[in-house]
């Protein structure tokens, strides 16, 4: 379990974590999103140790995360396995030799019986059998992140944090990372944190997300509680991200549609029932792991609003109305 | 007599190649073995290095300028004193190696400098997030990245030192570059002077050649 209270955190006179609380529990994938500067891969090298905090406290499995103990550190960062954007791979080390690399940091034989079978267990696990001795030159990008995983899990890690591991990537190999992650959590029980400015991420797999913006956690949550009906203004313009143009007559109406009562034919009932008409102006189905949650923007009369918010008040689809 | 010269000239340019290469194997292997140490020094405190120390990285970095910025022909006469501690002479083969080394080290370090530096720092992070110390860093990710682009500076470092050591002989210290600046140049025998340019050029080709092929293999 990590526990992080009232982070803070400033480079020279910017502040970029400014008192950062959360709490990620085992076994869970831990989605961390916002936009570029929130803070939030600042916030995942806090966690392991690669940048120091100002003040607050960082507790992984009840040790704290302090920078200026060497000794215990490194300890803390073996059970931390990291991946990063840009892979970061050694170009003059083969595929085995890469994930072999925190072996010996530690001492470990990378050549023992026991550790070839471990690393050979990990290239199987990540679909790179026929790729053990090619450097990471002739690999594709999706290919350079699967050695990087499996280089972060060879210590055994509880703990795999992942920085933007996906935004280097195009979507189809960025569904194939997700599932392997996703994998990895459930088959080896470990614990996941994602850092990323993509929505998609967090929709494929996080249990459970924190919105970050200007160094503060503005709305912890499950993705769709947090995504379908966004409470602060920040999450609704970054998953807006300025390309929806509404209509600026009449008046908008946002409907959500997820559990019971998303198979309704609402739509078309309402303008049978009413006898009203208004235009559709925006739409969007979003798939949240095995879930899917739509929702739907309706330009309708100033006169005739208030009818519409009572019919969809009656067939208990939740609503709001945008400025 | 022209078989007579024929001869003479063959054993006295072989003489001289085993001079070149006695003078450039040794400064090549002395240089390099120092002049790693205060590439190191600069690439751990550099700025983006594991331990930034200005005044250490300005300090040294200034140093190897200053040095640098010796031609080599003055180098060659002010280090004689030093040159006589160390070897017992001033003049001679043997005691040219000592100003070619002398040259040859803030040159190779700001290449090994250089070459260490190139090291992508994403790997370097990638090292410490998994609880690498700051030698393992060094031996394991900076040296291992930057063996072929430390070979390429060797490399560069053995061709100029061929050249530089054509003015070892000044202080007696024979070699291919002497021989054509004596007898081609000075004695107008343009056959030496012929004799010599292509070996210099075959010899230059060759270690690029092996370089090249050795960069290729490495990286």
């Amino acid at each position: 379990m990590i526990t992080i209270s009232n982070v803070q955190k400033s480079f020279q006179d910017l502040k970029v974590l400014k008192g950062v609380s959360l709490q990620i529990e085992d076994r869970e994938i831990y989605g961390i999103i916002g936009q570029s500067g929130a803070g939030k891969s600042t916030l995942l090298r806090c966690i392991n140790g690669l940048e120091a905090y100002d003040s607050g406290e960082i507790i992984v499995d009840g040790t704290l995360v302090r920078t200026n103990d060497k000794a215990s550190l490194r300890l803390l960062q073996k059970r931390m396995g990291m991946i990063f954007q840009n892979f970061n791979l050694l170009e003059r080390l083969d595929v085995y030799d890469n994930i072999a690399l925190p072996m010996k940091f530690w001492g470990i034989n990378p050549r023992s019986p026991e550790s070839r079978s471990k690393i050979t267990d990990l290239i199987h696990l990540v679909g790179l059998d026929d790729k053990i001795h090619v450097k990471p030159r002739e690999l594709s990008g999706g290919q350079k992140q699967r050695v990087a995983i499996a280089r972060a899990l060879v210590l055994d890690p509880p703990f795999l944090l992942c920085d933007e591991a996906t935004s280097a990537l195009d979507p189809e190999i960025t569904k194939g990372i997700l599932s392997l992650l996703q994998k990895i959590n459930r088959e080896m029980g470990i614990t996941v944190i994602v850092v990323t400015h993509q929505m998609e991420v967090v929709k494929q797999i996080c249990g459970k997300v924190a919105f970050l913006s200007d160094g503060r956690v503005l709305s912890e949550g499950k993705p769709e509680e947090l995504f379908i009906k966004p409470s602060v203004p920040e999450i609704k313009s970054f998953l807006r991200d300025g390309s929806e143009l509404l209509p600026e007559t009449g008046v908008n109406i946002q409907l959500f549609f997820f559990g019971p009562g998303a198979e309704q034919p609402i739509v078309t009932q309402m303008a049978r029932e009413l006898g009203k008409d208004f235009s559709i102006s925006w739409a969007k189905l979003e798939d949240f792991r095995e879930n899917v949650y739509g929702s739907l923007v309706l330009n309708v009369q100033p006169e005739d609003a208030e009818s519409v918010c009572a019919f969809l008040d009656r067939k208990r689809i939740y609503w709001e109305v945008l400025d | 007599m022209g078989i007579a010269t024929t001869a003479s000239m063959t054993s006295v340019i072989l003489n001289a190649f085993w001079q070149t290469l006695y003078m450039v194997f040794w400064s090549t292997l002395f240089s390099v073995l120092i002049g790693f140490i205060p590439a190191v020094i600069l690439t751990l405190t550099a700025p983006d290095g594991l331990h930034p120390v200005r005044p250490v990285y300005e300090t040294l970095s200034f140093l190897i300028n200053v040095f640098r910025s010796f031609p080599f022909i003055i180098l060659l006469v002010l280090v004689i004193p030093f040159t006589r501690l160390i070897v017992g002479k001033a003049i001679g083969t043997t005691a040219s190696i000592v100003p070619l080394t002398l040259s040859a080290i803030p040159f190779i370090a700001r290449i090994m400098e250089n070459a260490l530096r190139e090291t992508n720092p994403g790997v370097i992070e990638a090292a410490k997030s998994f609880g690498a110390s700051d030698f393992q860093i060094l031996l394991f990710v900076y040296v291992k990245e930057s063996i072929p682009r430390m070979l390429n500076g060797v490399i560069l470092l053995i061709i100029s030192l061929v050249g530089y050591s054509a003015m070892a002989g000044t202080v007696g210290g024979g070699g291919i570059g002497d021989i054509a600046i004596r007898f081609g140049y000075q004695q107008y025998k343009t056959d030496y002077l012929v004799v010599c340019s292509l070996i210099l050029i075959v010899f230059v080709q060759l270690i690029q050649m092996i370089g090249n092929h050795l960069y290729k293999k490495l990286s």
